[in-house]
């Protein structure tokens, strides 16, 4: 028996077995060859191309493209690979349109870019079917580092070192590695086990251990970690969530939005997974969108986001809201959350007040309010780094909460480097994680070849 | 509207749109729906004698490609009509009684002996067609067995076949030239002194299209070999261009009437061979690749176009840029030209830059107030025109002429003389005036 999207309050199996297969299936089929020619001839190789410099990892996209239309795509992931080893999940989940493809002189012609993301999939899936890796690791330096942290920073991080011949021993807390690729990102970005596959890739260079289960703390803590390395890389994330502040925040039916995606990603059926019929979230930024799209994909039938400032402030790009928008999901802006209203079991309702800017920019109440009916409350209002973590060691600086790194991604202490949503200036991308364990790769491998090592 | 009637050797037809000799006309309904497409006239597939040729059962094409697969070259290993002489004449007599307003010449080749031409053309002269087309250009197969280009290449044969055909039909002849030789002068004064009445040109170009990189057999490949095959299309209008300019150029051979072909697929490119002093023009590769269609935009472009400049037929402007084209030395070397970026159209490529580091003069700066912004650098622009020529942006850059003033690249001053090689003094052999 399905239950269908009115049925009242949480309900599990809103959909049948073809709904939700077709609901989270690929979010944009990969190009088939015919398509990535005919939009890979559209690239001009520009010189010094913006699209270069509008990448967080520096890809030469001109170039990768370029080999693309001459038929060598092995070139061509080599050519993505070489500055972003995740290029195939940054092919997926870059916000390309505010990122590479925004700077594409196509848009200044004809207000259309190549698509660079897709080509950049076309040619990482291309490479990932070969089973092979593209690049061979330098002899061994005997040298042993650190990675607390197996996300997109620490696997960048972990996977630069071990090329460049020393040994890495990659720690992580959850049962699997991937981060934020394997709990947070949207299913339908990420379809297939992506995420995994592609660490069983970067793995495949060798010289790298991963050992799951293991947090920093309890034994194992940055101290340790620093005696028993030559250096440590921090890719700790963010995992906490900022704070309600409103009565009634722990009512049944108020969510963190990030736990929920993580239960949605790790479910082995979707149908099992309890939806309300109708759904708020509060925030603007992309958990907001993956949360609302996610839901309303399981079979809500009343999906809204509601955000305290306008649709220009929001975090989200405009291509993902209007994403959310033609899913179904309604934005209200210009609210920020008053009260959760209880029935007795749980949220039965949520009151937003009105906001409007002062002449400072700051928000004002406007005195007006209005009620949503909600089964479920998401909190999609940001995450935090715990550095709890960090306690009982010497820690490094922390900068509003994060830690502090300088441009090489080097923190105060000596003999650890940072990188991902756990620095202060992190982008909350995972193509800028990928590029801090990078550049803090190069700058550890530096420092290890030098005599303060 | 402009009237695009032309009268070619007394051959009339209702537009100076031809379709080549080739696959296109190889038989009736070909043909026919050529006519009923409103093609002006056509030139019937080269026939022989029989036994009829045969041709491979595989590939006969390969092409070039570039951006989203639009083809710029083509080529081809067919030979000349693989069917009966017979049953060819009888649709030619017939197609041309249902279509007496049509161009109906009909191409020829059998091998060089006095009896065999003279006794194909009176055979061609029975169906009523308007007349032949001696093919004295495939450059593939038939040239082997010394006939098509191997004629084209031997100005003695040129003249003595075409005088025995002169002699054995009331009919126009006109001879086809090959363009794989090095001075397209001499066949077509060879042509003229057998009394030809107009040569058309360019047949193909000798051409392999490519190797297969697994099998290493050339494209297109017969069973793993490939034959050198003709080259056509786009990619050849320019030769074809500085053939049909060199031969209306040519004292000798100025006022011998050309039917023009070698990439013609719009009906810009049958403007530019009318300029040269083309009668008609003909068609293949284009109408290959499209179908018959393109006709429709070749007549309607051609006529928008003459109506905006008053010409009212085609003979207006025929030959109008025969006397622009002129040997380098005798090119003005006081015209000189900067480039110059539009920077509304500008989409900021960059590509104009570094062809110009790379391949120029240097003489494209980067940056303005710390912004991407392309410049050009007057002291060392030399107005080369390749900037102009890679940019994507149709109408971006532009080369603008300096009329006062210094040149800012070698401080001399601007001078409104024409002043050409011939006097210049860097040449050792200029004439003193």
């Amino acid at each position: 028996m399905v239950n269908s999207s009115t049925a009242t309050g949480i309900s599990t199996g809103r959909l049948s077995a073809d709904e939700y297969e077709r609901n989270f299936g690929d979010l944009h089929p990969a190009l088939n060859a015919h398509q990535a020619n005919v939009e890979a001839a559209r690239c001009y190789f520009c010189f010094d191309a913006p699209c270069v410099t509008a990448c967080p990892t520096g890809i030469d996209i001109p170039m990768f493209i370029r080999q693309i239309t001459t038929g060598n795509t092995t070139g061509s992931a080599r050519t993505i690979y070489a500055q972003n080893i995740m290029g195939g999940m940054c092919a997926r989940v870059c916000p390309t349109e505010t990122l590479c493809e925004q700077a594409c002189v196509r848009n200044g012609g004809e207000d259309k870019p190549v698509k660079i993301g897709f080509l950049q999939r076309y040619a990482t899936d291309a490479y990932m079917d070969t089973g092979r890796h593209p690049f061979q690791r330098a002899g061994a330096t005997g040298k042993k580092i650190a990675v607390a942290g197996g996300g997109p920073a620490g696997l960048s991080c972990a996977h630069r070192l071990a090329s460049l011949g020393h040994s890495v021993t990659v720690f992580e807390a959850r049962e699997k590695s991937g981060g934020l690729n394997e709990y947070g990102i949207a299913a339908y970005k990420a379809t297939d086990n992506f995420a995994q596959k592609e660490i069983d890739f970067i793995l495949s260079i060798g010289g790298i251990e991963v050992k799951n289960g293991m947090a920093l703390g309890g034994g194992r803590d940055l101290d340790t970690l620093r005696e028993e390395f030559d250096a440590v890389f921090l890719g700790l994330g963010q995992g906490g969530t900022n704070d309600l502040r409103l009565d009634g925040k722990d009512l049944d039916g108020v969510i963190n939005a990030i736990d929920y995606i993580a239960e949605l990603r790790q479910a082995p059926d979707l149908s099992g997974l309890p939806v309300g019929r109708r759904i708020v979230v509060i925030g603007g930024g992309m958990t907001a969108i993956d949360i609302a799209v996610q839901t309303k994909l399981l079979g809500a039938e009343d999906v809204t986001i509601v955000y305290r400032r306008g649709q220009a402030q929001m975090k989200a790009s405009r291509y993902e809201q209007e994403l959310a928008q033609t899913r179904g999901v309604n934005i209200i802006h210009w609210a920020r959350p008053a009260e959760l209203i209880s029935d007795g079991n749980g949220v039965r309702a949520i009151r937003f007040e009105y906001t409007s800017p002062d002449g400072d920019g700051n928000l004002v109440e406007t005195g007006e309010s209005f009620e949503l009916a909600a089964d479920m409350v998401f909190k999609a209002i940001g995450q935090v780094f715990l550095a709890e973590a960090l306690a009982g060691s010497e820690a490094p600086e922390l900068v509003d909460g994060r830690i502090a790194v300088d441009a090489d991604r080097k923190t105060s202490l000596p003999d650890v480097w940072a990188g991902g949503d756990c620095i202060d200036g992190g982008d909350d991308l995972t193509v800028a994680a990928v590029e801090d364990g990078k550049a803090a790769a190069m700058s550890i491998d530096r420092y290890l070849n030098s005599a303060a090592a | 509207m402009a009237d695009l009637r032309c009268d070619f050797l007394g051959i009339k037809s209702p537009n100076p749109f031809w379709l080549a000799s080739a696959p296109t006309t190889d038989r009736e309904t070909n043909v026919v729906r050529a006519f009923k497409a409103g093609w002006g006239g056509v030139v019937w597939k080269t026939l022989g004698e029989d036994p009829h040729i045969v041709n491979v059962n595989g590939p006969r094409y390969g092409a070039i490609h570039v951006a989203d697969r639009q083809l710029v070259g083509f080529n081809n290993i067919e030979l000349i009509s693989d069917r009966p002489l017979g049953v060819n004449l009888q649709e030619i007599k017939k197609v041309k009684r249902e279509w007496p307003d049509r161009a109906m010449v009909v191409s020829l080749m059998v091998p060089v002996r006095e009896e065999s031409w003279k006794a194909i053309v009176p055979l061609v002269e029975e169906t009523g067609a308007d007349g032949i087309e001696l093919n004295f250009g495939c450059p593939h197969g038939m040239s082997e067995r010394g006939m098509g280009a191997a004629i084209g290449q031997d100005p003695e044969y040129i003249e003595n076949i075409a005088r025995w055909c002169k002699q054995s039909t009331r009919m126009p002849v006109i001879v086809k030239l090959t363009p794989n030789i090095t001075d397209i002068r001499h066949p077509a004064r060879a042509a003229q002194k057998g009394g030809a009445d107009a040569v058309s040109l360019i047949n193909t170009i000798n051409s392999i299209m490519g190797i297969d990189l697994d099998t290493m057999s050339p494209d297109p490949s017969t069973d793993g070999k490939g034959s050198h095959g003709g080259y056509c299309g786009p990619a050849v209008k320019p030769v074809a261009l500085n053939m049909v300019a060199e031969i209306a150029r040519d004292p000798e051979t100025a006022s011998l009437p050309v039917s023009a072909i070698g990439g013609i697929g719009t009906w810009r490119d049958a403007a530019e061979f009318i300029t040269l002093g083309a009668g008609t023009v003909q068609v293949c590769t284009a109408a290959m690749v499209y179908g018959f269609k393109i006709i429709e935009e070749m007549l309607d472009g051609l006529n928008t176009w003459m109506d905006g400049k008053g010409y009212s037929r085609i003979g207006d402007f025929r030959g109008a840029a025969i006397k622009n084209i002129v040997d380098w030395q005798y090119l003005n070397m006081n015209y000189v030209v900067k480039a110059r970026i539009d920077q509304e159209k500008c989409i900021k490529c960059g590509r104009c830059h570094i062809v110009c580091e790379d391949a120029s003069h240097q003489a494209i700066s980067i940056e303005k107030n710390g912004h991407r912004y392309f410049d050009i650098k007057d002291e060392e622009c030399v107005g080369c025109n390749l900037c102009a020529s890679i940019c994507p942006v149709e109408g971006c850059i532009e080369m603008v002429q300096m009329t006062e003033g210094n040149d800012p690249r070698t401080g001399k001053p601007i001078v409104a003389e024409y002043a050409n090689w011939t006097t210049h003094p860097n040449n050792p052999n200029a004439v003193m005036e």
